[in-house]
């Protein structure tokens, strides 16, 4: 019977420290791209100006005691939940589609836990060496140069940690006042709560934990792997390249050339070990796909040096389909999206991206909720006519005061009475009540089942809204 | 059976031997167990020392940690750390973020506040507030009383009238309304006429000969209804004598009753026992002034005001 890899290795294993290697080569640029990209827009978006009125001059600002959402000249209020769910949806959508097509790509490049540890392996190869320093440095006893390097490391690690918490708390409240309310010892309980949270988790999961966080901890790392189809790329090493009849073999001489290996029917791998050197989660791609494989490419990048050194061709390891790698005459690797699944995924993204940028760009400038009032639903008046009454609650999301004009549809206009408040204004961000009593003699009454409330914002004719409410009295059916 | 041999040859022993062979397993406790214990034992000397915790006598240790904050008065109080003080801090907080708009609704007349959107606002919602706490229980929830005890305040008519002035005095002194019994002075038959002499008012169908005779009851002397409900019978609010030519009816249940003898009887009822317990308590010791102005505005926006 065959044994997956978990139990061969027992249910609590002790953590074996990964030295990678640094590597050049195409995916390693674009991990590095990302990474700055994705720095320079986390560190520095909470310090991007935007001038407002009402608020702050930040330009994404999650104002949580005011109830909303600034990102640059859109505010989003609590009502505007469905924004972020078809966000959440999108976000979930694009994983799925992405997935099917070339692997766990947002594991490998752009998932925040692989960001961090590769920048904080970054620190660690800036303080402490390439690879075969650190190993030494980890081997060797606890002298002054090996408290220096690994403590510095550590103060480093703990010092990016502790800025990346605070610049989580600075998308809550406007930054450059938080980092002077923060030192002088200011600032809100949570700021501190949540700063040092996220530094010791920040520390632990990219400088302790690093790769166990996707293998033991992270959910996502498991269930993408659901997601693969046959023809999906991902990071293979070409077997039957590498192995030929007799298997891999390092370069001696004798075996040097392709000619020479073809002939003694060995692989082109010459096993220098170089991608499981380079390995940030410690596998060998060679051992085939595996659930660890965060699909980060470097392992490619380091192949291909070798083969270049060698004059082999390149794509010994690349990115290929299960499929393609087991046809007998494998293709160019290339991405097979004329699938069921991708195009389904496809689609729906499409959709609801189209559906959220409509929704957001034909946003209204204010909301309103109309209320029949049940307490009770009609009141017989002293001549006989019967009163209903209706609560209008109208929110301006607009970025200036604003009058709201409102009317009955569908009786007469004398009918409703708002009290002192048929026109109303209305501050930004703030919401208005208002109580509108509607007075119909009981003949009209019998034949109103429903008329509408409009409510149109002076101005702005085109925003004009209208809700449809019920006319009750007694004895009279729904 | 191969576990137990392997158990046999890991597990260490206490090292004691009784009765030559009988030893005992050292199986000391996960590491991380012992750690975590001594940590949740320094953990509660810690909570002891910022909390409250042991009793003594008839007190307790407080604890190091206290509360303070401002109430509305302006005055800091600090107490020592307790889920009260947590609560009386909460509250006035509540009771600072409020007070600008009780000191706003004190300094406003009664139109400035209806007019001002905002005051309106707070009134819709500090209102409900006060009146679901201490009027609905008579009122109902939306003001819509309960025919034959609290009269409805949503509609158009009013006892003491409907004006901020006259719903202020309700509020600040209470009512007491007060109808004879007539079936002391008067006889059966007369009550039916004076009854159906009611009923015709309202332009509910009656008996026309005896609302004649009723009618003739109403403006005498022997019965002398005019007193009260004018010779009209339109009521007189400095009294709360209603006015009996409406479609409101607080006292007879006549909405309810079916049939038209049944409308008159409830009239009829109404008429021969008299009222008294139309008592409204006097609110003026249990509310502050602005929580009554903020009633005030709220009841009188309830039925339209007058």
């Amino acid at each position: 019977m065959q044994t997956g890899l978990e139990d061969q290795i027992g249910l609590y294993q002790k953590r074996i420290p990964i030295f990678t290697r640094s590597v050049k080569g195409r995916f390693r640029r674009f991990k590095t791209s990302v990474l700055v990209l994705a720095y320079a827009i986390y560190f520095l978006l909470p310090w991007l100006p935007w001038s407002r009125l009402d608020a702050p001059a930040q330009a994404v600002l999650f104002d949580l005691p005011g109830r909303r959402f600034l990102i640059f000249g859109l505010t989003v209020y609590p009502q505007d939940v469905i924004w972020l769910a078809l966000l959440l949806f999108i976000a979930a959508i694009l994983l799925f589609f992405v997935t099917g097509l070339v692997g766990r790509a947002f594991c490998g490049y752009f998932c925040f836990q692989t960001l961090w540890t590769d920048f904080f392996i970054w620190i660690e190869h800036r303080i402490q060496g390439e690879r075969p320093a650190r190993v030494r440095l980890y081997r060797q006893p606890w002298d002054r140069e090996k408290v220096l390097k690994v403590g510095g490391t550590h103060a480093l690690w703990i010092l990016a940690s502790f800025w990346t918490g605070l610049t989580f708390v600075a998308y809550f409240t406007y930054a450059p006042q938080l980092v002077i309310d923060f030192v002088t010892g200011q600032a809100a309980t949570a700021a501190y709560i949540t700063t040092s949270i996220l530094t010791l988790s920040t520390y632990a999961a990219a400088g302790l934990m690093r790769e166990q966080i996707c293998t033991y901890v992270c959910p996502y790392g498991r269930f993408q792997s659901v997601m693969y189809e046959p023809e999906t790329l991902a990071v293979h090493y070409d077997a039957r390249r590498g192995e030929a009849a007799h298997g891999r073999a390092s370069a001696r001489a004798g075996q040097r050339t392709l000619a020479e290996r073809h002939e003694k029917g060995l692989g082109d791998c010459v096993d220098c070990g170089l991608c499981v050197q380079v390995c940030p989660v410690g596998i060998d791609i060679r051992d085939g796909l595996q659930y660890k494989c965060i699909s980060c490419g470097l392992c490619i990048d380091a192949c291909n040096t070798i083969m270049d050194s060698f004059s082999f061709p390149r794509g010994l390891i690349r990115y290929d389909s299960e499929k393609n790698l087991a046809s007998p005459e494998p293709a160019a690797p290339k991405v097979q999206w004329k699938r069921l699944k991708p195009i389904g995924y496809g689609v729906a993204l499409v959709l609801m991206s189209a559906y959220l940028v409509y929704s957001v760009a034909t946003r209204g400038s204010f909301d309103r909720a109309v209320n029949q009032i049940r307490q009770p639903l009609y009141v017989v008046l002293s001549n006989g006519d019967i009163r209903n009454r209706y609560q209008i609650r109208i929110t301006n999301k607009a970025g200036q005061d604003q009058t709201y004009v409102i009317s009955a549809r569908g009786i007469p206009e004398s009918a409703l009475d708002l009290g002192n408040f048929r026109e109303v204004t209305i501050k930004p961000g703030h919401s208005g009540l208002v109580q509108a009593s509607v007075r119909l003699p009981p003949a009209l009454a019998a034949k109103t089942r429903h008329f509408e409330l409009v409510i149109t914002p002076q101005g702005k004719p085109a925003e004009v809204r209208a809700e449809k409410v019920r006319f009750d009295m007694p004895g009279k059916r729904p | 059976m191969s576990e137990q041999k392997l158990q046999s040859q890991t597990v260490q022993t206490t090292g004691h031997a009784w009765d030559g062979d009988l030893q005992e397993y050292n199986n000391p406790l996960p590491v991380w167990w012992v750690y975590t214990f001594y940590a949740t034992v320094i953990f509660s000397i810690i909570y002891w020392t910022i909390y409250p915790s042991w009793p003594i006598g008839k007190g307790w240790i407080g604890g190091v940690s206290d509360i303070t904050y401002v109430n509305s008065e302006g005055e800091t109080k600090t107490h020592s750390w307790n889920t009260r003080a947590l609560l009386l801090e909460d509250l006035n907080q509540a009771a600072v973020a409020q007070k600008p708009y009780f000191d706003k609704i004190s300094a406003m007349s009664y139109e400035q506040i209806a007019k001002d959107p905002e005051m309106n606002g707070f009134i819709l919602s500090a209102g409900k507030a006060l009146f679901s706490e201490n009027c609905a229980p008579c009122h109902q929830a939306g003001g819509q009383g309960v025919i034959g005890f609290f009269p409805n305040l949503t509609d158009d008519d009013w006892l003491y009238g409907g004006s901020y002035d006259t719903i202020h005095q309700t509020l600040m002194d209470g009512r007491r309304g007060y109808m004879p019994a007539f079936g002391e002075v008067l006889d059966g038959e007369q009550i039916d006429q004076l009854a159906n002499y009611v009923a015709s008012l309202s332009g509910i169908s009656h008996d026309s000969t005896k609302a004649a005779a009723g009618n003739a009851l109403f403006h005498g002397e022997t019965a002398a209804c005019y007193y009260c409900h004018t010779s009209n019978a339109t009521g007189r609010k400095d009294m709360g004598a209603p006015n009996l030519t409406d479609n409101i009816w607080l006292w007879a249940d006549v909405p309810a009753a079916d049939a038209a003898e049944g409308k008159v009887s409830a009239i009829r009822n109404v008429i021969a026992s008299g009222l008294n317990k139309g008592v409204m308590p006097a609110w003026s010791g249990r509310l502050s002034p602005e929580q009554i102005k903020v009633l005030t505005v709220y009841v009188h926006e309830l039925g339209g005001g007058q």
